[in-house]
């Protein structure tokens, strides 16, 4: 197990120098203009590029570009082109709020697709697993922005029965943290309730027909039991990889289009604004920071699966 | 709606003994008829496929709309002019900015925008820039992947090994994040390799991001299918025979991945719409005035509180489009495909 997990973090450390390598290709090295007029944005003036250009040492070779470039994601002085603010102040605070926002609705599309994917499984071919089909496919065919703006319009603005965006600090008030979060875990959660649901009912439907489930029943075990210990269990297992990766993906990804909607002012939505005025630094270390972050949950999904089960270690 | 691999029956699946069809040996159905026949038994998948030609059919008309019926183009403004409405004359964009909803009759037909413009013309341009834009980098996410994976499962070893890491570090990104990543920086320099020049706000630009962004999630898997593909006694013969990797990569091996490619081709259309829509919302896509669905979203949503009509419709139209899409590609792979494990994020 010590060296399955040595071995996958040293790897883990490769790919980080890989994703941060890619990540300054993308923004100081593709083939096109040159990157200090690029970062300095749309709006500039000579001297700003000037300045610019030897600040972040663009007029030096390649590799102590990328080191420069590093040194300041790494050590937080980077400063924003447009607002002149703190790149990693900005991330900080706006942190709480993104997490707040992903692994609140990770459990809740979790909880909606296990209770719906079981049910519709269990009804397979009937008119409701129809139905169940049908609406996921709706679901991950929204755009989230699309359905989280709608809601809080009509949910929000004009119905009343929820707070019109904004956000409370759970250590402020709890009641009233899930209260203004319920409609955008809820849009968050559509396309991947619609999802897992799918993947967890076709996993059912292969596991119910495996030799220990009929085992199971032929020793007179109810109903009931089977399902939960034996099908669900084992239906299970890719779900919560998928899962794991998922929620990464969504702290970079979903949450980003839907905290711009909300005006939750998490990370997501600083990272909009900047895209919006194309500045570039706190796009860069957002997206850095983001496949960082993929990339460490990754390793530690791999990690907590090698050690449920140890064939994995192996590999 | 036989979207399940498993209500795929036994029967199904087994060839029926049928005559033999002209040149070739009495073997049954080929796994194409096979599928082509699965699929038209399918009718909720065949109505959405007709849904989307429809779609296609209407982008296409859009100059046909703008100039016969509705008398404008897509950024033509009409702030100032009025309208007869119930036989009351009102102004397009009222004195304090609320656009006109759906009239329901040729011009504003689905109403206008807040700067006056008639939003039928534009969802219908819209709607080519969104389609053109889904299509062609889903047909660059095929080319790459199919071309990538066959290289890397064939020859294996170091190239393999090199293709393999570039993947699982884009694989690291999640997808909008690169594209927006790539977006930002494209679009404040366009791109210059060599002789060739594509400005900041060129469509290819959106194209050639989405297009790249999907490839590790196709060519993964065709890597994969080569791998154990190259390995069958029928690569073996072609070898036997004189064939160099160039023959045997895309003459032996390339036909027995069509039906991998078609299914994921279907739905990296699905998913190259969202993106795009995804990429213009955030202003890292399609830059207005040009209209694309995601952009017009991004204008309704600002209004959303005066004017929803001009947030709901390019939404319903993007997800009725994605929807015909989705249910379509799904019929295609459980006719030709049914344990094909598809997977991208949006």
């Amino acid at each position: 197990m010590l060296r399955f997990v040595v071995r996958r973090l040293v790897g883990m450390v490769f790919v980080l120098f890989a994703v941060s390598v890619l990540t300054f290709l993308v923004f100081n090295v593709i083939p096109n203009s040159d990157p200090a007029v690029r970062m300095a944005g749309r709006q500039a003036n000579e001297s700003t590029i000037e300045a610019i250009r030897r600040e972040w040492g663009f007029d030096e070779p390649l590799h102590v570009q990328y080191l420069t470039t590093m040194e300041k994601v790494l050590t937080g002085d980077l400063v924003s082109q447009f607002t002149q603010l703190n790149v990693m102040d900005e991330i900080a605070k706006g942190l709480p709020r993104t997490f707040s926002l992903a692994i609140g609705a990770a459990i809740m599309w979790m909880l909606f697709a296990l209770a719906l994917g079981l049910y519709s499984a269990l009804k397979a071919g009937k008119v409701a697993d129809r139905l169940l089909t049908i609406l996921a496919l709706i679901g991950i065919s929204m755009p989230v922005f699309w359905v989280g703006a709608l809601m809080n319009h009509y949910l929000g603005f004009k119905a009343g029965l929820f707070p019109n965006g904004g956000y409370v600090p759970l250590t402020e008030d709890p009641v009233q943290w899930a209260y203004h979060l319920i409609l955008p875990w809820t849009a968050l959660s559509l396309l991947f309730i619609g999802f897992y649901s799918r993947v967890l009912r076709s996993n059912v439907l292969d596991t119910i027909n495996e030799d220990f489930v009929r085992t199971a029943r032929a020793k007179g075990l109810s109903e009931r039991r089977v399902l939960l210990k034996h099908v669900l269990r084992n239906s299970l297992i890719p779900i919560v990889t998928l899962w794991g990766l998922d929620v990464g993906a969504v702290i970079g990804g979903g949450a980003i289009l839907t905290e711009t909607v909300f005006s939750i002012q998490g990370v997501g939505q600083y990272f909009g604004d900047a895209i919006a005025q194309l500045d570039v630094p706190p796009v860069l270390a957002v997206t850095m920071l983001v496949a960082f972050f993929v990339v460490l949950l990754n390793a530690i999904v791999d990690i907590a699966y090698a050690a449920l089960d140890p064939r994995i270690r192996l590999r | 709606m036989a979207t399940d691999p498993a209500s795929v029956t036994p029967a199904e699946v087994a060839p029926a003994p049928v005559p033999p069809t002209e040149g070739r040996p009495a073997a049954g159905l080929g796994p194409w008829r096979l599928g082509l026949r699965r699929l038209r038994r399918n009718r909720v998948a065949i109505a959405f496929g007709l849904l989307f030609l429809l779609l296609v059919g209407a982008a296409l008309a859009a100059p046909l709309w703008a100039k016969h019926v509705a008398h404008t183009t897509p950024f033509e403004n009409h702030l100032s002019d009025t309208i007869e409405r119930d036989g009351e004359t009102v102004n397009v964009v009222s004195f304090d900015g609320v656009p006109i909803g759906p009239t329901w009759r040729g011009e504003f037909f689905l109403g206008a925008d807040p700067n006056g413009r008639d939003i039928m013309v534009r969802l219908l341009y819209g709607a080519r820039n969104s389609l053109m834009i889904g299509v062609a980098a889903a047909l660059v996410t095929t080319i790459l992947s199919i071309v990538l994976g066959l290289i890397a499962g064939y020859f294996r070893g170091w190239v393999d090994a090199v293709l393999s890491r570039v993947f699982d570090v884009m694989w690291s990104f999640p997808v909008i994040i690169l594209g927006v990543a790539l977006g930002v920086s494209l679009q404040l320099g366009g791109l210059k390799v060599g002789p060739l020049e594509v400005s900041g706000d060129s469509l290819l630009i959106p194209i050639l991001i989405i297009g790249l962004v999907y490839v590790p999630y196709m060519a993964r898997p065709l890597r994969g299918q080569v791998l154990s593909l190259r390995e069958k006694e029928f690569v073996e013969a072609a070898r036997a025979q004189g064939a160099g990797p160039l023959r045997v990569m895309f003459v032996e091996i390339l036909p027995n991945l069509a039906s991998t490619i078609l299914v994921f081709a279907t739905l990296l259309v699905a998913n190259a719409v969202l993106l795009e829509a995804a990429l213009s919302f955030l202003g890292a896509g399609v830059r207005p005035p040009e209209p694309s669905w995601g952009n017009m979203i991004r204008e309704g949503v600002e209004r959303v509180a005066t004017a929803p009509h001009v947030a709901i419709v390019p939404g319903a139209m993007l997800t009725l489009t994605v929807l015909a899409l989705n249910v379509f590609g799904d019929g295609i792979r459980d006719a030709l495909d049914p344990r094909a494990k598809v997977r991208m994020e949006h």
